[in-house]
């Protein structure tokens, strides 16, 4: 169940058999073929939507939950979860909002601030869960109320300040900068990125011991492995990418007072819908992109649809648990 | 079994997250007779066919904002408009150092937060003046049976000399409001109504109908025939935010506007420019009505960066909205919900205990920010962060303007 493709030689027709056989197989392949098939009948439903423009806003839209979904994948492939990164999305834009308040000098500070702010939360995730030993479903549970708490605390229930022009140019703007015409969004270059690097660091002896850990985390002490630091990795990515995801959706729409509502339970879903198996161990981290992408897909098509937003969230539940259903086919037998 | 038990966590985990995101209960119980016979009354293919739509409140409503409040224009806070004042000499009470208690039922968005300052700061004039003693709060985080247990404990606590309630939702909060009408305290009811007529006063702005009418009306006005309009609401099922909607529907029915979509966004920012860079896509947009303002400058920025005209605008008093609407010299309105009601509860606890008289239901007047007054609330608000409502009448309190800058 990976993505890296068949080397060994054969015929054309035996390649496409190899593929259907892929698509169909389950896992991984399986949500590329439901991204394929929603974009389908996105562009039959609303051809404009194939047009660079659109495919760019798309893109733009998708980078967020891209990059926080790599973020989950490093937690879920080594065995955990990450409740937490919805609630730290919301905190670091609020944090960012009120410290900044429209000051463009600040913008660089702040944002090094964020970036301590994510590791910080990271570090806490990641220590409570492999050295207290709290399960870290519970473990970041809690940092998501704590988190959700303290910022209401602070900002008295509602976000108040505003973020800098400066701030929100990687998640607004895009090359060439001009509003209509066809563009580059810096956050698809960032996502691009944050997957390269991620796909590069999978390849580490790092990225495989995260994954052993996940598979086996007694195996893979006995191995040498230390695993309570690499978990606490996994945590410090995810929450480092939450930041970065943070910075992205900041700049996309600006601050509101529900921003980053719901984010963890999407970038869960994003990473499962990609094959990543729930537990650790299994899954890639291109697959989890994928998924992240099959996802914002789905919201579009709802909208495209015009489907009854009362209806969306039941819909959306079928689907994806069909799709896990479906990937999850070859693992049983 | 590791898979299985972490697929067990992932659901308690959804399940946990939709409990705590929702537990707002819809109103579904309000007035039913006046909505079947106003049902039968209304005609086909407009928006009187929503199951929210009451005709006879609809029509109150729109007249009630050609009618002249009375009391001083200075302060809209004390104004009220045809009131039927009631005599309170039975909940009058001598001596000062009172203890009001506040149950609130949220301050979880900024509207919220604006008029809770404001209300404190009007408690601390009256603290200082020794009417006030004790100014006793609890706040219910929208769920309604934290604000039932809240308000029984007031009751049970028997030293409330006035309890203002912020209903979180109408039906579900009415036995509660009656049993604290039933103690003998004076009860001061306020924004949200609830299905019962015992509080001594019942302090609201016009309500929803003129809201969404309004709005829908400037659109009406300030486009071209056949012209599509994009509305854009926070969620269903709550009575205020239906009502707006309602009333903007039956506005556009009755118009030649072509409404292209009517969608929820829960006031997300990312949402809302998301859905309106969709629509932008596939054609033209010349107008948007909201619910409310929150997340309008999303909406703005969606035709900005899709290189598209402004369409015309039906926002909010919200800062950031003005301030967009005036940087950009877009048409648009900021529509009103007042939000100095909330200085209102507390000066009618002090007339009751005074035994004055007051009127039994307390309405607020309720209008728009518009072009041409715009310049005028932008300068008064020049220091006020974004996310604060121009209407928010505490320009005369003591707190001016820390207590709101410093939030």
């Amino acid at each position: 169940m990976t993505l890296t493709a068949d080397t060994s030689p054969g015929t054309a027709r035996g390649t496409a058999r190899r593929w259907r056989e892929r698509l169909l197989s389950g896992g991984s392949w399986t949500v590329l073929a439901l991204l394929v098939v929603v974009l389908a009948v996105i562009v039959v439903i609303n051809p404009s939507f194939a047009e660079p423009v659109s495919l760019m806003a798309f893109a733009k839209k998708a980078a967020p939950l891209v990059v926080l979904a790599v973020g989950q994948y490093f937690v879920i492939v080594s065995g955990e979860f990450d409740l937490s990164v919805g609630s730290l999305v919301g905190a670091q834009v609020v944090i960012a909002a009120r410290l900044i308040d429209g000051e463009e000098a600040l913008t660089w500070p702040v944002l090094g601030l964020m970036l301590a702010f994510g590791l910080l939360v990271g570090l806490v995730n990641g220590l409570v869960t492999t050295l207290l030993r709290v399960p870290s479903f519970i473990a970041t549970l809690g940092m998501m109320l704590v988190l959700f708490g303290a910022i209401r605390l602070w900002t008295g229930g509602a976000p108040t300040g505003a973020l800098s022009e400066g701030f929100r140019v990687l998640g607004r703007k895009g090359f060439p900068d001009v509003p209509g015409q066809f563009q580059v969004p810096y956050a698809l270059l960032v996502a691009l990125v944050v997957v390269g690097l991620a796909v590069l660091v999978m390849r580490r002896p790092f990225g495989r011991s995260l994954v052993a850990a996940g598979d086996n985390d007694v195996a893979a002490t006995y191995s040498g492995a230390s695993v309570w630091w690499l978990r606490t990795r996994a945590f410090l990515l995810s929450s480092f990418l939450a930041t970065v995801a943070a910075v992205l959706i900041g700049g996309y729409a600006g601050v509101t007072a529900q921003v980053g509502q719901g984010l963890e339970f999407m970038a869960i879903t994003a990473v499962v819908l990609g094959g990543v198996a729930l537990g650790g161990g299994r899954g890639t981290v291109v697959a989890a992109m994928v998924g992240a992408l099959a996802l914002e897909a789905l919201f579009t098509l709802f909208n495209q649809l015009a489907l009854p937003s009362t209806i969306r969230p039941a819909v959306q539940g079928v689907i994806i648990i069909v799709a896990v259903a479906y990937a999850a086919r070859r693992r049983r037998t | 079994m590791r898979p299985i038990r972490a697929l067990l966590a992932g659901t308690a985990a959804a399940g946990l997250l939709l409990l705590t995101a929702c537990t707002t209960d819809a109103p579904t119980e309000e007035l039913p007779a006046a909505e079947t016979s106003a049902a039968e009354e209304a005609p086909a293919e407009s928006g009187a066919e929503s199951e929210w739509f009451v005709q006879a409140d609809y029509d109150k409503e729109l007249a009630q904002r050609d009618i002249e409040p009375e009391g001083p224009a200075d302060e809209p806070w004390l104004q009220a408009i045809e009131p039927e004042w009631v005599d309170t000499a039975d909940l009058a009470s001598d001596g000062g150092d009172k203890t009001l208690c506040f149950s609130n039922a949220s301050v979880s968005n900024p509207w919220r937060v604006t008029g809770w300052i404001t209300m404190q700061q009007q408690v601390e004039v009256l603290q200082e003046e020794g009417v006030i003693g004790e100014f006793r709060v609890s706040d219910a985080a929208d769920d309604d049976n934290k604000q039932i247990s809240d308000i029984q404990a007031f009751v049970e606590a028997g030293d409330c000399d006035a309890i203002i309630i912020s209903p979180s939702t109408t039906a579900t909060l009415t036995p509660a409001v009656e049993a604290a009408c039933e103690s003998g305290t004076p009860v001061i009811v306020f924004d949200r109504g609830v299905n019962s007529d015992c509080m001594a006063t019942f302090i609201h702005p016009i309500g929803g109908y003129a809201y969404g009418a309004v709005g829908a009306e400037f659109l009406v006005d300030n486009l071209e025939p056949g012209s599509t309009v994009l509305a854009l609401r926070i969620l269903p099922g709550v009575d205020v935010l239906e009502h707006r909607w309602a009333a903007a529907d039956k506005v556009f029915s009755e118009s030649d506007i072509d409404v292209v979509g009517v969608e929820f966004t829960g006031g997300d920012g990312a949402k809302i420019k998301d859905l309106v860079t969709q629509y932008l896509q596939r054609g033209e947009v010349d107008g948007i009505w909201m619910d409310a303002g929150d997340g309008a400058v999303a909406a703005v920025e969606a035709f900005e960066d899709a290189g598209q005209p402004y369409p015309v605008f039906v926002g909010e008093d919200e800062m950031s909205f003005l301030r967009k609407w005036d940087e950009t010299g877009m048409t648009a309105i900021g529509n009103v919900y007042s939000n100095f009601q909330w200085r209102t509860p507390v000066l009618a606890a002090q007339k009751i205990w005074a035994g004055e008289e007051v009127p039994s239901e307390w309405v607020l007047p309720q209008e728009p920010v518009d072009d041409t007054d715009l310049a005028e609330y932008l300068d008064a608000n020049a220091d006020m962060p974004s996310l604060h409502y121009a209407k928010f009448g505490g320009e005369d309190l003591p707190g001016y303007p820390e207590a709101w800058t410093d939030r």
